[in-house]
């Protein structure tokens, strides 16, 4: 063997090992506990007749949608009478149509879905509805109503509404006139962030505030960190911030450190562990977040189950489930973070 | 065989890349006084102006790193559409709560020799498996972000090491760390290119590749070395954002391929290869890194700034060709002139 085989040989070996090495010394901890509910108020968790669920969410790595995948699964894993068969939804529309097809020929009872978009999936909705598969739509509505039989949502206008309500709640009980407030949107050009903007900035309004200065992140702790970044240069002095997204808030408390400021207090979105967990501490400027809970998924896997048994919500007075669901978005404060810990994800 | 001295030298007509850097020398200084006039409140405040000047430095610090080893790759006629990618897998890995546990040093070390790692693969497969670059590191780009996810469960990843996040605030002389690694950087990357064999070869390279064989330059090898610089430098880069953000996941540095290749255009980089310069790039960054300094402080929307954005690298690459253009004409003539 030449000295540069040799040489070459032996430098990729050394590439292929440190790969290996590195591989070795990896873990997963996605850390928060899923979210499953297995109490038995009103009998309807008893077992009952066998439903078999197929499920379709995104594979997008946010945490978000990672907890959605979660709660499903365990949710499904409490119930003795239900069969999960969950697709990979793909990378786009596309794809999970696709995924969803072959599913929709296997003929489970129930079809629990997040679709990457409502609008996009709609025909696949029909699809199913039309087979006799009861569709649970989850979180991106379909346009057309026939397209599913259960809607269960978050309220994007809302959680903008509640995180609007307290800045201006806690800026009136501290007695400031003329605010200055900043906004960190995730990505701006998504119906979901508009919503949200729409709801906090009509809830300063009636307090009379309006928000200062507004810069987008892309609901990543790097993006929000440059976008807090720019924004706290931008305002020298500040009264209250909210940013739309926990995740992202990673990044844009790093920037608040960073910056050495306090004079301010700040809002989340969603309700992640880590947001819940400095919210009780009480050590930062986060004083508070708004829900946006991933426990969706998990009732929609129980509400799946009801539909697919033929059963209602036995704490309302129709035999059925209900057709549509929006979650309320709740706040959480250091008063309450005991109590909505378990919900972090 | 063409002796290896005989190939062209990169850029060192100072007559020509002094002009172009003191082209975006002058944008640079636009930009800053429509700061004064828009926002005359702020720039009366001269610690807010030193504090600005070094937030629009340490802003460009992560993109600079990378538009450094970008600037390499595509002067040696190829493109590196896997940078973003590249830190997002290293930043994970980095952070990995088992990586972690090794420390700063370990986090480092696992950075770094992840960007090598895929820059090594990247480079082969273009180099030995004869694929485009656009396509080796298109591929590259949605594995490596798909192998981030995997890795961290798709979960933002925190960084719990206390030596790691400090280096976003650490500052020496009065300036930020991040600026000082950028600094670093842009120099060790100005050394190789222009008074180093490594960069003559480059710019041979990607200047004609089958003269740079025949000159007896070992082009795939190469080749095989400008990605791991790349991949290098987005290691270095990981870091630096990691630390930034005390966090990474599998989305972070998104379109940092776009702006890296834009700010190289930008700073009179030919998206042909061979020709080049890092300090023309390190302004191409910084006049991003201003535009969006000047947009935050007037609460201006970011798709304007994207628009603005666009708008300027359109007009420097037709300024590039206009004076590619009349450079060749003023060749052209010469030449006619010189005949007898």
């Amino acid at each position: 063997m030449s000295p540069i085989n040799r040489r070459r040989i032996l430098l990729g070996g050394a590439a292929a090992g440190a790969g290996l090495a590195l591989t070795a010394c990896t873990s997963n901890d996605s850390g928060a506990p899923a979210q499953v509910n297995v109490g038995d108020r009103n009998g309807n968790a008893a077992p009952g007749q066998k439903v078999v669920i197929g499920f379709s969410a995104p594979a997008a790595d946010h945490g978000w949608i990672a907890a959605i995948t979660d709660n499903a699964k365990a949710q499904a894993q409490a119930y003795s009478d239900v069969e999960l068969r969950p697709v990979e939804a793909g990378a786009d529309a596309a794809a999970q149509r696709a995924a969803l097809s072959t599913l929709i020929a296997q003929k489970p009872n129930v079809i629990v879905m997040l679709p990457h978009d409502g609008k996009e999936l709609n025909a696949t909705g029909l699809e199913a509805m039309k087979a006799g598969i009861a569709v649970v739509n989850l979180d991106r509505a379909f346009p057309s109503a026939a397209a599913y039989r259960l809607q269960i949502k978050g309220d994007n206008y809302g959680m903008g509404l509640a995180a609007g309500q307290y800045v201006g709640q806690q800026l009136k009980a501290k007695g400031v006139s003329s605010p200055i407030i900043g906004e960190i949107p995730g990505i701006d050009s998504l119906e979901l962030t508009q919503e949200r903007t729409k709801g906090f900035n009509d809830a300063l309004a009636a307090f009379g505030f309006k928000v200062a200065n507004r810069r987008p992140a892309e609901f990543t702790a790097d993006s929000g960190q440059a976008a807090a970044t720019a924004l706290l240069q931008a305002l020298p002095k500040m009264d209250a911030l909210w940013n739309h997204d926990d995740d992202q808030g990673i990044g844009v408390l790093a920037a608040i450190k960073q910056a050495n400021r306090n004079e301010f207090f700040m809002v989340g979105g969603a309700g992640s562990k880590s947001a819940i967990d400095a919210i009780a501490k009480d050590d930062s400027v986060l004083k508070a977040t708004v829900t946006y809970s991933p426990s969706m998924a998990s009732s929609a896997i129980s509400l799946a189950r009801l539909i697919g048994q033929g059963k209602g919500m036995s704490d309302l007075v129709e035999l059925q489930v209900p057709k549509e669901i929006t979650l309320a978005s709740e706040t959480i404060t250091k008063e309450n973070a005991s109590k909505y810990a378990k919900l972090g994800f | 065989m063409i002796a290896e001295t005989a190939l062209p030298k990169p850029p060192q007509r100072w007559d020509e890349g002094l002009v172009r850097n003191l082209g975006l020398v002058g944008v640079l200084i636009i930009l800053v006084l429509i700061g004064i006039i828009t926002k005359p409140e702020l720039y009366s405040d001269p610690a807010w102006v030193r504090n600005n000047f070094l937030i629009i430095l340490q802003q460009a610090s992560g993109i600079g790193v990378v538009t450094v080893g970008m600037t390499f790759v595509i002067i040696g006629g190829g493109i590196d559409l896997s940078v973003g990618a590249i830190i997002a897998l290293a930043g994970v890995w980095a952070t990995t709560v088992a990586t972690q546990s090794y420390g700063a040093g370990g986090m480092v070390f696992t950075a770094l020799v992840v960007g090598l790692a895929v820059g090594l693969v990247n480079g082969v497969l273009i180099a030995y498996g004869k694929l485009v670059s656009f396509i080796a590191t298109l591929a590259m780009l949605v594995a490596a972000r798909g192998l981030a996810a995997q890795i961290s469960g798709k979960q933002t990843q925190v960084s719990t090491n206390d030596t790691i996040n400090s280096i976003a605030t650490t500052k020496l002389l009065g300036i930020p760390l991040l600026v000082w690694i950028l600094g670093l950087v842009v120099a060790a990357g100005w050394v190789l290119l222009n008074r180093t064999t490594f960069g003559r070869r480059t710019v041979a390279v990607g200047g004609n590749p089958e003269a740079a064989r025949l000159a007896g330059i070992n082009v795939k090898r190469h080749t095989v070395l400008l990605f791991m610089l790349s991949g290098l430098c987005c290691g270095i880069a990981a870091i630096m954002l990691t630390s930034q953000a005390t966090s990474a996941q599998a989305a972070m540095a998104n379109l940092y391929e776009l702006d890296a290749i834009a700010a190289a255009i930008i700073g009179g980089t030919l998206l042909s290869g061979g020709r080049g310069t890092i300090i023309g790039a390190l302004f191409g960054v910084l006049v991003f890194s201003t535009i969006t300094n000047l947009f935050a402080i007037n609460n201006l929307a970011t798709e304007v700034q994207n628009m603005v954005k666009g708008g300027i690298i359109v007009a420097a690459v037709l300024l590039q060709q206009f004076r590619f253009r009349s450079l060749t004409n003023l060749l052209r003539r010469r030449d006619v002139s010189d005949k007898p």
